[in-house]
């Protein structure tokens, strides 16, 4: 009988193309994601060297982290149109199809993979982006990847890679109501923290992730980054079969039937085992809020801010302290009486259709706190196109969201979507690095339901108020 | 990429644990098509002011630390997103070594493309370094050959390193072109695979 294993290992074996000891496993990379922003110089060396894309058919470029949200074609900052105009050139020369900016499928790079079908199980895929990890909902090997192997793939459609350790987060029992797959994985990394993952690929099992849908799926892979793992990923199952299904670059008929027959086949074996396990209980997990400057640095909507004082080492005070003074909040003060005055509903972690009606729920019929400046921003053509067709942008609209184009927008803030320094913003996005959202801005990580909320209240509230009495009505 | 075999320098003690790309190199620095010039973003809006004048309260910005070369700081240091723009900022800037407790995959990988060589050094080593750089000048003596850190006077450290990453450091590899010599290899698993093109 054969060894029972891993959905990790699985598609690492598929995928090499050459061993030699002492020297990583050369993998062979089945789609290669582009961006404007970490390809420019990895197309120049292509360049400088005389080479070419090995495979253009398995790459796939498009423009989101520069793109204008509003007035979609001026673009003021004349380095951002010459880095958006170097991409266009490049894909032109060697090759590569573009989803350009007034192209229909443009979108951020990991909500188009898979909306487009490009995402499938089984997949070795890489970007010059972190937040890769993402597409891992599938049960694709997916990962962030820096500008020096952005040209390697190009070059040679592989990549050199030491086999990594897997790591299962096992997530038993079942979310409550308005618990999200956000609030989750959030409660995981507060949990674990900022570095648990470093060095693993997750796969994330439990019941609890079974019962997610392939969006809320992706929400979690997309944020394993977030825990130090290039890589989180989920086995497939029929949830993921019927999202695919029909999907523009997947198989259709029976040539689908029999490309599922394989990806069931990939899930990871009864009784295989992992180099390390960590649980928890989705039933304790409550609506979560980030309170510091890592994603780790999260609590429960209901509890305090924590205390330097009351952390163990010197150099946690510390960092305690400097997040908590970057953040403008005191010691053990309840987070829900945090006041914000911006609310960014976008990003690869939560711009996806499901992400947009469920906040539409909390915003239907009410409106956005007077002193509050909040955002939906789609997170492709697509989804705004649908959005539309349902109805979202006039709920949204009408209690005075503004409703924008697609792109990555106010979540690193490098076009004009910038939280302005010492404003507070609750956002749907990953990361509440300093700066992130704009010089001395400060980011509040929360779903898009607590974000819909806060923008109604103008502070932080359990959103499960509203959801409760949707429930009721 | 330059080769790196050993490198003496000076120290710059950076305190902190998780210190992210976005601090690293902040968002707005990251339009440019280039690879150099990004030395004078680095550490950005922890260096410079909202009127780009210097922080005297960021301790970078001492005199004494002018010429260090060699970048100390806490755990999981570079975490967050993959910008390579950020070992980019750190070599234009003058660090050839950085040694910390841990870093982030993406970082560490990025760091040995492009010729810096990053050192994991225990808590307990990182903080004895840090500690004795914040109150005098201190030079290290890094050898990747030996994988020893040295002091002129303490501090005589083992650290690990994969042979393959040692390899690429000390001779400065082209990693396209090792890969290349195995395009035989990747033709026959596209055959193998049905993948035409
Ligand atoms: S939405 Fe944010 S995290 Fe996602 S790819 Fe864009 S910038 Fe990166």
């Amino acid at each position: 009988m054969t060894q029972p294993k891993t959905i990790i290992e699985k598609i690492w074996n598929n995928h090499i193309v050459h061993q030699e000891p002492g020297k990583p496993d050369l993998l062979y990379i089945d789609l290669h994601l582009i961006h404007e922003v970490t390809s420019p110089q990895a197309f120049e060396g292509l360049r400088m060297k005389g080479r070419k894309v090995r495979r253009p058919e398995l790459t796939f470029a498009t423009m989101d982290h520069n793109v204008p949200t509003k007035q979609r074609h001026i673009i003021k900052d004349e380095v951002s149109k010459k880095q958006m105009h170097t991409l266009k050139e490049n894909c032109e020369e060697f090759g590569v199809p573009l989803a350009d900016i007034d192209h229909p499928d443009q979108g951020i790079v990991h909500v188009i993979g898979p909306e487009l079908g490009l995402t499938q199980p089984g997949k070795t895929i890489v970007c010059g982006d972190s937040h890769t990890s993402t597409h891992g909902a599938f049960g694709a090997l997916a990962f962030g990847i820096g500008t020096s192997e952005v040209e390697h793939v190009l070059s040679t459609q592989t990549l050199g890679q030491a086999p990594p350790k897997t790591l299962e987060v096992k997530v038993n029992g079942k979310l409550g109501t308005g618990v999200t797959a956000k609030d989750l994985i959030l409660a995981v990394i507060a949990k674990y923290g900022v570095r648990f993952g470093t060095g693993y690929v997750i796969e994330y099992t439990g019941e609890a992730v079974r019962n997610l849908s392939m969006e809320e799926r992706m929400t979690v892979c997309n944020m394993s980054i977030e825990a130090g793992a290039r890589a989180g990923l989920i086995s497939p199952d029929d949830t993921t079969i019927e999202y695919l299904r029909g999907r523009r670059h997947v198989p259709d008929g029976e040539a689908f039937d029999e490309a599922a027959e394989k990806w069931r086949a990939l899930a990871t074996d009864e009784g295989a085992s992992y180099d390390a396990t960590v649980e928890i209980n989705a039933d304790e997990v409550e609506p979560q809020v980030t309170w510091g400057t890592n994603p780790s640095m999260c609590i429960p909507v209901s509890a305090n801010v924590p205390d330097p004082a009351s952390q163990e080492k010197d150099y946690e005070q510390d960092a305690v302290e400097r997040a908590l003074s970057y953040m403008g909040l005191e010691a053990n003060q309840p987070i829900d009486s945090v006041e914000i005055e911006h609310v960014f509903i976008g990003s690869c972690t939560n711009s996806r259709l499901s992400d947009l009606k469920k906040a539409a729920e909390i915003v239907r019929g009410r409106k956005v706190h007077d002193k509050v400046t909040a955002l939906v921003v789609p997170g492709s053509k697509t989804v705004k196109e649908q959005a539309e067709a349902e109805g979202l942008d006039v709920i949204f609209k009408t209690a005075g969201f503004e409703w924008r184009d697609a792109g990555c927008s106010m979540c690193l803030a490098m076009n004009d979507d910038i939280v302005p320094p010492g404003e507070r913003c609750a956002s749907t996005s990953n990361r509440n690095f300093e700066g992130r959202q704009g010089n001395g801005a400060r980011t509040h990580l929360v779903s898009p339901e607590m974000a819909a909320a806060a923008a109604l209240e103008g502070h932080f509230v359990d959103v499960r108020k509203y959801t409760n009495t949707a429930v009721n009505r | 990429m330059e080769p790196i075999r050993v490198h003496s320098g000076l120290v710059y003690p950076l305190n902190r644990a998780n210190v992210d790309t976005d601090q690293i190199i902040p968002k707005q620095f990251l339009k440019r098509i280039e690879r150099q010039g990004f030395g004078q973003f680095l550490f950005y809006h922890w260096r410079f002011d909202e009127e780009g004048e210097k922080r005297d309260s960021f301790t970078m910005n001492k005199e004494k630390y002018n010429d260090a070369s060699i970048l100390v700081a806490g755990d999981n240091f570079g975490c967050g997103s993959s910008r390579e723009h950020a070992p980019w900022a750190i070599l234009d800037y003058g660090f050839k070594v950085v040694i910390a407790p841990s870093f982030a995959d993406i970082f560490y990988n990025n760091c040995v493309k492009n010729g810096i060589l990053p050192v994991r050094l225990t808590e307990d080593e990182t903080q004895a370094i840090i500690k004795k750089a914040e109150h005098e000048k201190l030079k290290l003596t890094v050898d990747l050959e030996k994988q020893l850190v040295v002091g002129e006077k303490e501090f005589n450290f083992n650290f690990d390193i994969s042979d393959y990453h040692k390899q690429m450091l000390l001779n400065g590899w082209d990693e396209i072109a090792v890969t290349l010599t195995n395009e035989d290899k990747i033709t026959a698993y596209e055959q193998r695979q049905q993948i035409t093109g």
